[in-house]
């Protein structure tokens, strides 16, 4: 998988990772991959919900020692 | 993408801290999802757009004491529940902390910087004798028919 951009929002907890999300995309062209680490729990719902909403999709997600890692590829 | 953005609006009725930290935990969250926010502030809520210092302002007896008996500026207000004399806003400034969570005041800066659009109810305004340079900078001055106009294009519209 080709990740244009990492973003580390372990840490930061709601609104948070979604805002540096968006943030992130906002930067990414179309097609292009963002890793997103999050310790956030609520990420689970939230990032997936988020990407569904603003076009964008859920690659792949893993759970690790509890960081949350979400591969996604922008619309 | 080219379809028109979807639009949150929130009133911002109460001058509790917890209260305003939701509304502006759903703003910021809104904001992310790429919709137009607006924050309309009325009542008790103006206090949050107050500047912590205090600004000398012309005012009459009754204006004077609404502003000393009224919280200035977001970090100042208290909390809906468990308020305890001022003890409860600390204890949980402590625990918003220790969650890495944003004060109240930090999630205002970010609303701002994600372009949410800031209101002031001018009546209430008015009504509660604050003058605009108490107010930070960057915030709008409007009624009801400006929040109407929003509101009716609204794909969540909020009171808290």
């Amino acid at each position: 998988m080709n990740v244009a951009k990492v973003l580390d929002a372990k840490g930061l907890a709601c609104p948070m990772p979604v805002v540096r999300a968006k943030k992130a995309m906002d930067e990414l062209q179309s097609g292009e991959v963002l890793e997103v680490q999050t310790t956030d729990k609520g990420a689970k719902n939230d990032l997936p919900a988020w990407a569904k909403t603003s076009g964008h999709t859920v690659i792949e997600m893993k759970e690790e020692n509890g960081v949350l890692t979400f591969w996604i590829q922008k619309g | 993408m080219t379809q028109p953005k979807k639009k949150t609006t929130i009133i911002l009725f109460s001058g509790d801290y917890d209260k305003a930290m939701a509304a502006y935990i759903i703003a910021n969250g809104a904001a992310a999802y790429d919709h137009d926010v607006t924050i309309f502030h009325t009542f008790w809520g103006l206090n949050a757009l107050r500047k912590e210092a205090p600004v000398p302002a012309q005012k009459g007896f009754l204006e004077k004491m609404f502003a000393k008996m009224m919280p200035r500026g977001a970090d100042r207000m208290g909390l809906s529940r468990m308020n305890f004399a001022g003890i409860g806003p600390k204890l949980i400034k402590k625990v918003i902390k220790k969650h890495n969570a944003m004060p109240l005041p930090q999630l205002i800066e970010m609303a701002k910087e994600q372009g949410v659009k800031l209101v002031a109810c001018q009546m209430t305004v008015d009504l509660l004798g604050l003058k605009p340079e108490e107010l930070i900078d960057g915030i709008e001055f409007a009624g009801v028919a400006a929040y109407l106009a929003d509101a009716s294009e609204g794909n969540v519209n909020l009171f808290i």
